[in-house]
């Protein structure tokens, strides 16, 4: 029997091709504003150092390390490693374990925040705090399993709620 | 026999082919890298260097990245999008001449450089439109 070459060769380009970057990855999508919106707040002050200290001591309390600042920019990032073991991942797989068909489960996570303040306002009266968190989760056999932005509106109405407290400042939406 | 010989010959080469010494890998010197400037960087008609960073800054943040770090001297900032991908991307900002100020991007998609010209040419619509300015080709 003769080799079929050319898909032969086809499938190989195919594995060999290198993977290119998805469209969207460097553009605005429709749910850019939304986004924006749901993670930023802004405050009638002018004191940028303030917000940033403010934040810092924010991400401290929710048990953040700082890895980064750059105060003339307004900005920090901060990270944090968690477990990231679920009870129905758990229970899931002890019962594919006893059906003999032993399954990873999710072990710890990184997750990560970065706070961006910046003035707005016609004369930069207010500013403008923007946080915003990912993770990223490992696996038992140590392999990713997930990473992704958080989008849940509800992490960032408490993160601001937080902050507002914090600053005795009103958060207004931009 | 003679086509099995020849398919043996194709896939062990095309094999090959792939394997980039360290050396390449470091330096990615597979693409040509006047061309790559290029496709990575405009000039702005600004020198507020530091506006232009705050711009960069919430240009990535809507754009969905994690800014990771920020350096106002040195006009640097790094950030990483996580979608069930990992894209990380720096941008520097520095003076040319005495009225521009030039952009560069450069990117990386999982473990591959980001060479396509349109990806850098989508970052520079969405930062033109946050600038209020047009980018020009820098020369």
């Amino acid at each position: 029997m003769r080799t079929p070459l050319p898909l032969f060769v086809a499938v190989l380009l195919l594995l060999s091709g290198c993977q290119t970057v998805p469209k969207d990855a460097l553009s605005l999508t429709p749910e850019s504003l939304a986004e924006r919106q749901i993670q930023t707040r802004k405050y009638a002050t002018t004191d940028e150092a303030r917000i940033l200290a403010a934040c810092a001591a924010l991400l401290q309390d929710m048990g953040f390390n700082l890895d980064e600042s750059e105060t003339r920019l307004g900005v920090i990032s901060a990270s944090k490693m968690r477990s990231a073991v679920s009870a129905g991942q758990i229970t899931a797989a002890i019962l594919l374990a006893l059906l003999g068909a032993p399954m990873p489960t999710d072990k710890e996570q990184k997750m990560r925040a970065s706070v961006v303040t910046r003035p707005v306002g016609e004369h930069g009266e207010y500013m403008a705090v923007r946080v915003t968190f990912q993770r990223i989760v490992w696996n038992t056999q140590g392999h990713i399993t997930t990473s992704e932005s958080l989008t849940d509106p509800k992490i960032y109405q408490e993160f601001f709620g937080k902050l507002s407290k914090s600053m005795f400042l009103e958060a207004q939406e931009i | 026999m003679k086509t099995r010989v020849a398919a043996i010959v194709i896939v062990v080469s095309l094999s090959v082919a792939g394997c980039a010494t360290t050396q390449q890998r470091l330096f990615d010197s597979d693409s040509s890298q006047m061309q790559l400037r290029s496709i990575q960087t405009r000039a702005f008609d600004t020198k507020d260097k530091e506006k232009t960073l705050r711009t960069v800054i919430s240009t990535l943040q809507d754009l969905g990245f994690v800014i990771d770090k920020a350096d106002a001297t040195l006009g640097t900032v790094s950030a990483t999008k996580l979608n069930n991908y990992a894209v990380r991307i720096t941008v520097t900002v520095r003076p040319r001449g005495e009225t521009r100020l030039l952009v560069r991007a450069n990117a990386q998609y999982n473990i591959e450089p980001v060479t396509e010209p349109e990806s850098y040419q989508q970052f520079f619509v969405a930062l033109e439109k946050a600038m209020f300015l047009t980018a020009h080709q820098a020369d």
